[in-house]
């Protein structure tokens, strides 16, 4: 039985300055088999596949392949060994044809000219053979994305790859494309090719892979056959949470019941093609809503559909039981939102702007150009909040850049409570913040809904969720899938939501 | 005494526009070598005259469009190439209206407030075609605002015929002249009202604040409720309509309208007084001050080779040497070099005092 191992990664160790990405992780990909890679963002996922691929030197371990020992110092040099990558992003010149790309940098010759008639020729029985329908002459650019990540594949199968990896390869493709590139999968996994799937979509583990194995913060949680594995067990693993000892938190939470109060936020059929599915969601006054689902399932998206951050481009939204019409983020913010986003570095911080300057800037923009506002006034709310929150900072006129992360998010919770919302957005707002600044980030959540404003709460940590929301939506694959209150929190319950399918009907 | 004497020097070299300012000094006393009357003053009609007087007066058009690339630049993070040749348009326009087809006359045509407004309003539509090119379709700034750097002399051809629009009124040469008893020349008054007047929108609203916040993260600023698209396009009319405002002055010089000519190279210039003012040429934080500084360092340095009696035809290859030497200065892989020796040398000081006190 297990001699049809082809793959076999032994106590890989990786290390980057400060972290260990990967701990003693073993990895055993078998012949003929589709076998999941999953994992949380920050799990090891794709440090695992570029260890494997040369991209990076690994600390500790070994790679075994077909029985030998090898070491990969380049993607290039995985490649001979047999091993292929194919991305989320095309990595193919989207100028040249079909023929071209698949020969590239490996084309037939006669006479040291290239040979295009072969070259068209052995495409041709290329793409038939795995029953991908286009003309070896066709310009890659004309073809769909999914064509495109096919003819990836094609061009890694026909240079004798044994082991596939298919990082993310499904995440831009739709419904029919997807199903598409499953039966191409399984076509090469019937002709003995060992396939690696990377992928956030728990529906596509189960429809097509044989295996899955769980990383968690660098380490390896075990390797399951998917038939013996629940999805909210799989859930369970990728949070790091053992399915029996759950439900203990829930009497920690019982004794805050949120009084209903007049909706803040009314969405009906909002939706943003391509990220979020049309939904419907109500927020009333003074409560903590959260947003739960793995990453990538569409809760930032929610928010930013509502935000006017992605236009939103069906459905109806009120606000305040008033019809608004969100354009862009101003609309938003004249309506009373405020939104936190999930990447500081990308989206939050300006990052050569002071800390008077991020804390002022959307206050200031809600204002307007021509009504600027006295640096008396700016020095104030800046020093107000500076103090508020405790914002570590040589000085106001500290550019924000040079703060520690915790110290740069809590600048633009104070940017927003500046402009006195009533809704707040807060993605992920604890992400990388060290435990004290969490704990006073949760407890001023909870304070403010205390004082009437209405919160939107996002975050990967489900005890963080339930120590602070009353309610909470479930989004999976881009859809928003449920709501959970009352005696449904409990972290049993939103894993099954989260995971769908076999166990609950949601 | 002599500590705190030290500390205040050291705040006086860290500030921004320490290297600029210095940079134009030592342009202004390497004249000294072979001019050695550079910075003799003398006055006739009320009106100044002097080597340092004329680097004054003929920096006016640099200093204009330098003030507006250094929003452009801050904005957007890339240049507007065009404005020498906008220049050109506007005073195409301006002379054209004047001049009422003619291609000389000796009264105007027209009156002159209406040249003067239609070549702005051609001017800052030059700019808001940039504007739109870069904010709203995505284009690279060098390369949508190429566009007009190679049309916009055909452009001003076309206004004006084929031919050199010659406006040979008093009442229009003189603004680019001078006039008894002002001290300066006119062109002079121009470069300072158009500093004054950004200056002061800058700081009496948040334009400053929101080109700054734009520059340096678009994303950001989306989210925080700025219009990104519209203050870059804010920007680009603004760049326009101060190469309009040089246009017409440079026009005024000549009381013609040289296609050909005016403003030829000047964007260069500009681009150059923006980056020797200290200011990144990739977007964010900008000086004014600085590129303004960097404008009368060009223009001293022009003066400065012309005053060494070098001919114009090698006047690049020496100023190209120069602005090497100054870039470099202001380089951070320079200004790392220095502190890194500061630092050293502060070590072996400390070492040394260490010694001496045990």
């Amino acid at each position: 039985m297990e001699n049809n191992i082809v793959l076999e990664m032994k106590g890989i160790d990786k290390l980057f300055p400060g972290v260990k990405a990967l701990q003693n992780v073993d990895f055993t990909l078998r012949q003929g088999e589709i076998h999941a890679l999953m994992g949380e963002n920050g799990a090891g996922k794709s440090t695992l596949i570029k260890v494997l691929t040369g991209v990076y030197p690994m600390d500790g371990g070994e790679i075994i392949m077909e029985g030998k020992s090898i070491v990969n110092h380049s993607p290039e040099q995985a490649q001979e060994n047999g091993i292929s990558t194919v991305y989320q992003e095309i990595t193919l010149c989207p100028n040249l044809s079909v023929a071209e790309n698949l020969f590239i940098g490996r084309e037939p010759r006669k006479a040291g000219f290239i040979d295009w008639k072969a070259m068209n020729k052995r495409s041709a029985e290329l793409l038939e053979n795995l029953d991908i329908h286009v003309a070896p002459a066709q310009e890659l650019d004309e073809c769909s994305i999914a064509v495109q990540q096919m003819i990836a594949i094609a061009r890694a199968v026909d240079m004798k790859c044994r082991v596939l990896i298919l990082d993310e390869p499904t995440s831009s493709l739709d419904d029919d494309e997807v199903e598409k590139l499953f039966v191409l999968m399984n076509k090469l996994k019937a002709q003995g090719v060992g396939i690696i799937f990377v992928t956030h979509f728990l529906e596509q583990v189960y429809a097509v892979c044989d295996r899955i194995t769980v990383l968690r913060n660098g380490e390896l949680v075990g390797e399951y056959t998917t038939k013996e594995l629940p999805r909210y067990q799989l859930v369970a693993k990728m949070m790091g949470k053992d399915f029996d000892d759950l439900a203990d938190i829930k009497s920690e939470h019982a004794g805050k019941p949120h009084a209903a109060g007049a909706p803040v936020i009314e969405a009906t059929g909002i939706g943003h093609k391509g990220t979020i599915r049309p939904f419907d969601l109500t927020v009333e006054k003074g409560e903590v809503i959260g947003l739960t689902g793995l990453l990538g399932s569409g809760r930032s998206e929610l928010v930013r559909a509502i935000y006017g951050a992605d236009k939103a481009d069906s459905g109806t939204l009120k606000v305040n039981g008033k019809q608004a019409k969100i354009n862009a983020p101003i609309d938003a913010m004249q309506q009373g939102m405020a939104y936190l986003p999930e990447d500081r570095k990308r989206d939050g911080i300006i990052a050569d702007l002071s800390v008077r300057e991020n804390i002022i800037i959307a206050l200031q923009a809600k204002r307007g150009m021509f009504h600027p506002m006295s640096r008396k006034e700016m020095d104030e709310a800046a020093d107000k909040y500076i103090d508020m929150l405790q914002i570590k900072t040589a000085s106001r006129e500290t550019p924000i850049k040079s703060l520690s992360g915790g110290n740069q998010q809590k600048c633009i919770i104070g940017r927003w409570l500046l402009t006195n919302p009533d809704f707040l957005i807060l993605d992920e707002p604890t992400r990388g913040i060290d435990i004290g600044t969490k704990t006073e980030i949760q407890k001023l959540v909870l304070d403010l809904a205390d004082k009437g404003m209405s919160v939107a709460f996002i975050s990967s940590e489900i005890e963080e969720m339930l120590r602070t929301c009353s309610r909470m939506a479930v989004l999976r694959d881009g859809k928003k899938v449920g709501e959970l209150s009352g005696s449904d929190l409990t972290q049993d319950k939103i894993m099954q939501t989260i995971a769908g399918g076999d166990k609950t009907n949601v | 005494m002599s500590e705190q004497k030290k500390f205040h020097w050291s705040s006086i070299t860290r500030h921004h526009l320490f290297l600029p300012i210095m940079c134009l000094i030592v342009v202004l006393l390497s004249n000294l070598i072979k001019t050695p009357d550079f910075f003799a003053i003398s006055m006739r009609d009320g009106v100044l005259y002097g080597y340092i007087i004329d680097v004054i007066n003929r920096a006016s058009e640099l200093v204009i469009l330098a003030v507006g690339m250094t929003l452009v630049t801050a904005a957007s993070g890339g240049q507007d190439i065009s404005v020498g040749a906008v220049m050109a348009v506007a005073a195409a326009v301006c002379c054209q209206i004047l001049s009422g087809g003619q291609t000389s006359v000796d009264a105007f045509q027209n009156p002159l407030i209406l040249g003067v407004l239609a070549a702005l309003a051609a001017a800052a539509l030059c700019g808001a075609f940039n504007g739109y090119l870069v904010a709203h379709l995505h284009i690279q700034p060098m390369v949508a605002t190429l566009i007009l750097y190679t049309a916009g002399r055909g452009i001003a051809q076309l206004v004006t015929g084929g031919q050199i629009t010659y406006v040979r009124v008093g009442a229009y040469s003189m603004w680019g002249g001078a006039l008894p008893h002002m001290l300066f020349p006119l062109p002079v008054f121009f470069a300072v009202a158009v500093v004054l007047i950004v200056s002061l929108i800058l700081k009496k609203s948040a334009l400053g604040l929101y080109i700054e916040s734009v520059g340096i993260n678009s994303s950001s600023s989306r989210l925080v409720g700025l219009n990104a698209k519209r203050i870059k396009m804010i920007t680009y009319i603004i760049c326009g309509l101060l190469a309009g405002i040089a246009g017409f002055v440079a026009s005024s010089r000549i009381y013609s309208a040289d296609a050909n000519n005016i403003g030829l190279n000047l964007e260069m210039d500009a681009i150059l007084a923006v980056a020797l003012g200290g200011n990144i040429l990739s977007g964010g934080k900008f000086s004014i001050a600085g590129s303004v500084i960097g404008a009368y360092t060009i223009q001293a340095l022009t003066t400065t080779l012309y005053a060494m009696n070098v001919s114009s035809d090698q006047l690049p290859v020496y100023k190209a040497i120069v602005v090497v030497i100054i870039v470099t200065l202001q380089s951070p892989v320079f200004q790392k070099f220095i502190n890194n020796q500061r630092a050293k040398r502060a070590v072996k000081r400390g070492q040394t005092n260490g010694g001496a006190v045990v």
